[in-house]
């Protein structure tokens, strides 16, 4: 165990390494002079000059990766151009709300996810199964910039249920949630179903019909906690959808998270934010899959011992 | 209902390639008396905030989404079929190289890293496919990469090696040819996923520039009037959705004739 732990934590640290390269190469995309982009025209050579000095533009680009990576162990992540913050300081404000909407949005997709891909499999090939299929493959093409408006003009303009944007109370967070929720639970529910009806055809299943046991507890005790440990990993994968969504929701809710940050930072041109906010969400990613894997790891020792076969 | 996505995929297509050269589209026509104009017989999907005719602007907008699919599908395959067949053939150190970049790639979400560079390189239509493709070939790259490990070891492939053919023509005339349905599954359905983030970059303000019109940044400027006037946000949101999904359904329909695997179970 504490072997497959160990080569989880270096190959992720390779990952986290490349990121934190691929990353750092994003300023160098900018056409032209970012420096140039981020003041405007009509900024005096002067200030010009101190921010090249500042960012470390005047350096060799190796130097400059050097440096870039030293200050990323010390969590040191620069400063705002436009808001003359530490850029650590911006994130730790921002980071709770998107936390917060992950989270929620999470759980609404669980909720929806396992009923709908039970009720699929265990109803296979009936009006049911097309049914959760269909609004499965639904949820997929609507994307969560279009879901978000019409759920806004449904429940909050039309019926006033719920605020239409910003994060205040209880409620706010029920439309944001909702939107981010729906699109992971149409992913999750096809793969709630799949597993589980390759669970259901496994023997130990046969037994449990056989020993008397009602369908309900069938599905429920022997199918559906088998069918979890897998469909749990692929909530760890998904994870960095719901990440990514999370800029685009939090953009329509105005919702003050990292991915709101992120959105307005490349609107100010303020590249050394973007360039953290790209960083942190892809840096949580691969730590909740590492996570995901090892504690998948402990529950199911195939896993582990799996890899020389 | 089973040809419902043939049906809808072609409109797509028509409509964008022909639309604007056949139909009499006036996209940009600005009309300040028809501001807001719900839905009427002189235009049927209404006018926008600046009087402009909706269903006109939503063909130019079919036109953006086509455009960029294609080009970014055509791309990120071309690429990611060639990074991943040449990384599995020759294997080595050069396939150890790619595993690592594929594996940097895939633990950035991909539309977060499509905003940052589309975001970083500014907006426009061809820094819209360029942002899309480089998240796009990874997938092509590790699906090509993972068939042709599987397949490099065939007697076919030892034959042709017996008789000097050089590896490239090997991964050309001997591998790709088997491997081309799984590829042409995985594209339809990143057709798919590229016309959502077209559409989500230009919501964002990074996807094409106005007066241009594409689906995502029609979304956007309807937000604003949601209450007045829904039918600009609903209209291109229903034009884009039955893109998709028509899309989707295509390669649901391409993996259960192509895929042998399902045939067997």
């Amino acid at each position: 165990m504490l072997n497959y732990i160990l080569s989880r934590f270096f190959s992720a640290l390779i990952v986290i390494f490349g990121v934190s390269c691929l990353v750092f190469l994003l300023i160098h995309m900018v056409p032209g002079d970012p420096v140039e982009l981020m003041l405007g025209e009509s900024a005096r050579p002067a200030d010009r000059e101190a921010l090249r000095v500042a960012l470390g533009l005047d350096q060799p680009v190796m130097t400059q990766l050097l440096h870039y990576l030293t200050n990323l162990v010390q969590f040191d992540l620069g400063e705002s151009i436009h808001q003359r913050q530490p850029i650590t300081q911006l994130l730790a404000e921002r980071i709770p709300a998107t936390v917060q909407l992950a989270l929620v949005s999470l759980v609404v997709a669980i909720l929806i996810a396992i009923p709908l891909g039970a009720i699929a499999a265990v109803k296979r090939g009936s009006h049911w199964d097309q049914l959760a299929m269909g609004f499965s493959l639904f949820g997929i093409s609507i994307p969560n910039f279009w879901m978000g408006p019409l759920l806004i003009l449904v429940f909050s303009l039309w019926l006033g249920w719920f605020p239409v944007s910003g994060k205040e109370g209880l409620s706010s967070i029920v439309l944001p949630a909702l939107t981010l929720g729906t699109a992971m639970a149409s992913i999750l529910a096809r793969m709630v179903r799949s597993t589980l009806l390759e669970v259901l055809g496994e023997d130990y299943i046969r037994t449990a019909r056989a020993k008397g046991l009602s369908e309900v507890q069938v599905v429920w005790r022997h199918g559906l906690r088998n069918a979890m440990l897998p469909v749990i990993t692929l909530i760890g994968l998904q994870l960095g959808t719901l990440l990514g969504g999370a800029v685009i929701t939090e953009t329509v809710f105005s919702w003050p998270g990292v991915g709101q940050l992120t959105i307005e930072a490349i609107k100010k041109r303020d590249y050394p934010v973007v360039q953290a906010c790209v960083l942190l969400i892809s840096l949580s990613y691969v730590v909740v899959n590492v996570f995901t894997d090892i504690v998948y790891a402990a529950i199911d020792p195939r896993i582990r011992l799996g890899d020389g076969e | 209902m089973r040809c419902f996505p043939f049906v809808i995929a072609i409109t797509w297509a028509l409509l964008a390639v022909l639309g604007p050269f056949v139909l009499a589209l006036e996209p940009d026509a600005i009309d300040l008396k028809k501001i807001l104009f719900t839905p009427d017989m002189s235009s049927w999907l209404g006018y926008d905030d600046l009087g402009r005719p909706i269903w006109d602007r939503l063909v130019m907008g079919a036109q953006t989404s086509f455009i960029v699919a294609m080009w970014v599908t055509i791309i990120s395959v071309l690429l990611g079929t060639f990074i991943g067949s040449v990384s599995a053939y020759f294997g080595g150190w050069l396939d150890l190289l790619v595993v690592r970049i594929i594996d940097v790639f895939l633990a950035v979400p991909g539309i977060l890293l499509a905003i940052a560079f589309a975001g970083i390189m500014g907006p426009g239509i061809e820094n819209v496919v360029i942002a899309l493709s480089v998240v796009g070939w990874v997938g092509y790259a590790r699906l090509s990469r993972a068939q042709i490990l599987a397949l490099k070891h065939r007697e076919h492939v030892q034959a042709a090696v017996s008789l000097g053919t050089g590896p490239f023509t090997i991964i050309r005339r001997h591998l790709l040819p088997l491997i081309s349905a799984p590829l042409i599954v995985e594209a339809t359905f990143g057709i798919a996923g590229v016309v959502i983030a077209e559409a989500g970059l230009s919501f964002l303000g990074l996807g094409v520039q106005p007066p241009e019109a594409s689906w995502g940044s029609m979304i956007r400027d309807g937000t604003a009037y949601m209450l007045i006037a829904p039918h600009m946000v609903i209209a291109p949101g229903i034009a884009m959705m039955l893109a998709v999904l028509s899309v989707n359904l295509l390669g649901d329909k391409l993996r259960d004739k192509f895929d042998v695997r399902l045939k067997q179970q």
